[in-house]
């Protein structure tokens, strides 16, 4: 596909409604805004500090292979530390490499709805994230999407490649200062896993009560690949919909998708995680853990679609209900194109379990605290797959975003 | 230590307990014997103040506290503690984190003084990390529930059948767990904690030496008196023919 065609086919999709979720009227926001680069992250004004630190970003850099941070619609910032890792803005990347062109709408189509198109045609940068074939680099590299001003429009294109038995570890947080009470995100993600080579993408989105957010992100898995995602939203958001698709295309290419929800106040979140496995001996697994409280409304989607030869998959989705005026659809679907396929689902909606907490407070615990032991129980999903720094890491900015709705 | 008075308690609608008294003074242990449903457990869950159990009439006093309306956290932060028959499972929060909470701390990280109490119980760190009784055998619950007295060390403990499921190279490990928790390895005069302990079989009395025994039925205490008595008398006879001996011989 050429640039025009792709254009072309951007503008025939810009009116096109997508699939699922409420429809946003985009002109309603304004791209544009432009800000000045910083020499260091802790350069950021320190009005926004903490929403970084919500979002899991290091100010500090301390720990992390490299830093890119994206405000409003200027990358304001970015730093690579290792060798063998690329990190900087999409626009730059594409002026860089001139093969880059090929890895752009191959696994999200541009025409997938208008989110997509208007990505396209008025794209406001996003990240370009690679690891050299080989290069391993276990700690990892963070990246953030801030959105400072009101009514802005950020569209971003981000484009992550693992080179063959390469390793790459991402924490990404997209955040909202608490000054705008109205904005837009549009981010496409495009993920390539080459042979043998791993990602792990773990995103924290710190959004707030006046946010529109339509992620669209697809996945590439080669042979040997692995695809790890964790994703974990614990803010209110005005309106989130995506249904981020893992293609585990090679032999024994795995995918895994946890997403941790705690849906408070007038949210409305439609998520989904879905796993297409086509190569032979594919796997997926999808873990979502869901709350609503309050009048928050979450549809827990996750799809598994069998095609390749002895492909595995299990859903296992749980949500807890704390108030009888939110609601939890958990639509889980299995797909099964031949007969020798494993796919499997559990899917759990309830309350918290009485003798639960009066356990809890046999061992001495107020009522309170053994309900707000038992939320956290529920939502501590075991991370596998990252290193244990990370993991730690992970355990950590879990308990802070936890700790902020408790 | 603990004082119940003409205790009537209610469980959905159906009366379970009638007019019960009993004493266990400080550095006491007492064992409960009765057949399943004669209102044992519903006695431990009433001290303990579990909401679904309702006095209707009566009092229970603890520490000289009247305790009757207290909810359960304020009566185990004066000093009770329990080890449950069926504890129910927890998804998310480890074995580990109920000691943390246990001996008041936050849960979370298990550190060297979890791991060490642990040993005792021949409980492994592995299992500290496990789900609480989730997929716990029997004996397995027994351990982690007494697990977790250790961690909390109170005054006054109660076990509801604390013998159950336990296999016999358990038994003897957790019967001296218990003994110690009791104070039951010190001189009488040392010995400031008390206990309850219900049994129906008995098989954890090998192992702890208590003070006074009682058999309950249909919801009241029918017969009290000395420990390896009333022991030997259930085992024989059984729990009405012992009730029976009792009555004959006159009020203990």
């Amino acid at each position: 596909m050429t640039k025009k065609d792709i254009i072309e086919r951007a503008e025939r999709a810009k009116a096109k409604k997508a699939a699922l979720g409420k429809d946003i009227v985009i002109d309603n926001y304004v791209t544009g805004k432009e800000h000045d680069t910083l020499h260091s992250l802790d350069e950021f004004p320190a009005e926004y500090l903490q929403d970084l630190l919500d979002a899991g970003i290091e100010p500090t850099e301390k720990d992390r292979a490299g830093s890119f941070l994206q405000r409003d619609c200027s990358v304001v910032f970015s730093t690579v530390k290792y060798p063998g890792l690329e990190l900087m803005s999409t626009t730059d990347a594409l002026k860089e490499h001139n093969w880059l062109k090929d890895y752009l709408w191959k696994a999200v189509p541009v025409d997938m709805d208008k989110y997509t198109a208007e990505v396209e045609l008025e794209q406001t940068h996003g990240y370009f994230i690679r690891s050299e074939a080989g290069k391993k680099v276990t700690m990892p590299v963070q990246s953030c999407l801030f959105i400072t001003t009101n009514k802005i429009g950020q569209k971003v294109h981000n484009i992550i490649i693992a080179e063959e038995n390469s390793e790459l570890h991402i924490i990404t947080g997209c955040s909202v200062s608490h000054a705008v009470n109205s904005a837009l995100h549009l981010g496409v993600s495009e993920f390539y896993v080459k042979r043998g080579a791993k990602i792990t993408f773990t995103m924290i989105h710190n959004w707030s009560r006046g946010m529109e957010v339509r992620p669209r992100s697809a996945v590439v898995i080669e042979d040997d690949g692995t695809f790890i995602s964790n994703y974990i939203l614990m803010t209110p958001v005005k309106s989130l919909q995506m249904y981020p698709t893992a293609y585990c295309r090679g032999r024994n290419a795995r995918a895994t998708f946890q997403t941790i929800v705690y849906a408070p106040g007038d949210t409305k979140v439609d998520l989904g995680s879905r796993a297409v496995l086509q190569g032979e001996g594919s796997k997926a697994e999808i873990i979502s853990r869901a709350i609503a409280t309050d009048n928050a409304e979450v549809i827990a989607r996750s799809d598994v679609i069998g095609e390749g030869a002895n492909a595995k998959g299990h859903i296992e989705c749980r949500g807890l209900m704390l108030s009888d005026t939110a609601e939890i659809d958990s639509i889980p679907e299995l797909k099964a194109t031949r007969k020798d396929l494993d796919l499997s689902h559990e899917a759990a909606v309830g309350k918290i379990a009485e003798e639960g907490i009066q356990y809890l407070m046999a061992r001495g615990l107020s009522k309170e605290e053994a309900t707000s032991v038992i939320i956290r129980g529920f939502l501590n999903v075991d991370i596998t797959g990252l290193p244990d720094a990370l993991a730690r890491e992970m355990k950590k900015m879990f308990d802070m975003s936890l700790e902020k709705v408790m | 230590m603990l004082e119940i008075k003409d205790l009537t308690v209610e469980v959905e609608g159906k009366e379970i307990i009638n007019d019960l008294t009993l004493n266990i003074e400080r550095g006491e242990v007492h064992v409960l014997f009765g057949p399943n449903g004669c209102g044992k457990t519903t006695l431990l869950m009433t001290i303990l103040g579990l909401p679904n159990y309702k006095v209707r009439k009566g009092s229970i006093t603890f520490k000289g506290v009247d305790i009757t309306d207290l909810p359960t956290n304020e009566r185990v932060k004066l000093g009770m503690g329990i080890s449950f028959q069926h504890p129910p499972e927890i998804r998310g929060v480890k074995l580990g984190d109920m000691v943390n909470i246990a001996q008041g701390r936050k849960e979370g990280k298990i550190d060297g003084d979890v791991i060490e109490l642990a040993k005792r119980l021949n409980i492994s760190v592995e299992f500290l990390n496990r789900d609480v009784n989730r997929g716990f055998s029997g004996g397995e619950v027994k351990r982690s529930e007494i697990l977790q007295l250790l961690a909390q060390s109170p005054d006054f403990i109660m076990f509801d059948e604390p013998d159950s499921g336990v296999d016999i190279e358990n038994i003897e490990l957790i019967g001296g767990i218990i003994s110690e928790l009791l104070d039951r390895n010190k001189m009488p005069s040392k010995r400031k904690k008390a206990g309850l302990i219900i049994t129906h079989s008995g098989f954890i009395m090998r192992y702890i030496k208590v003070d006074r025994a009682h058999v309950m039925l249909g919801g009241r205490i029918a017969c009290s008196g000395m420990p390896d008595e009333i022991t030997r008398n259930v085992m024989e006879n059984g729990f009405e023919k012992c009730v029976e001996i009792c009555s004959n011989v006159g009020t203990v």
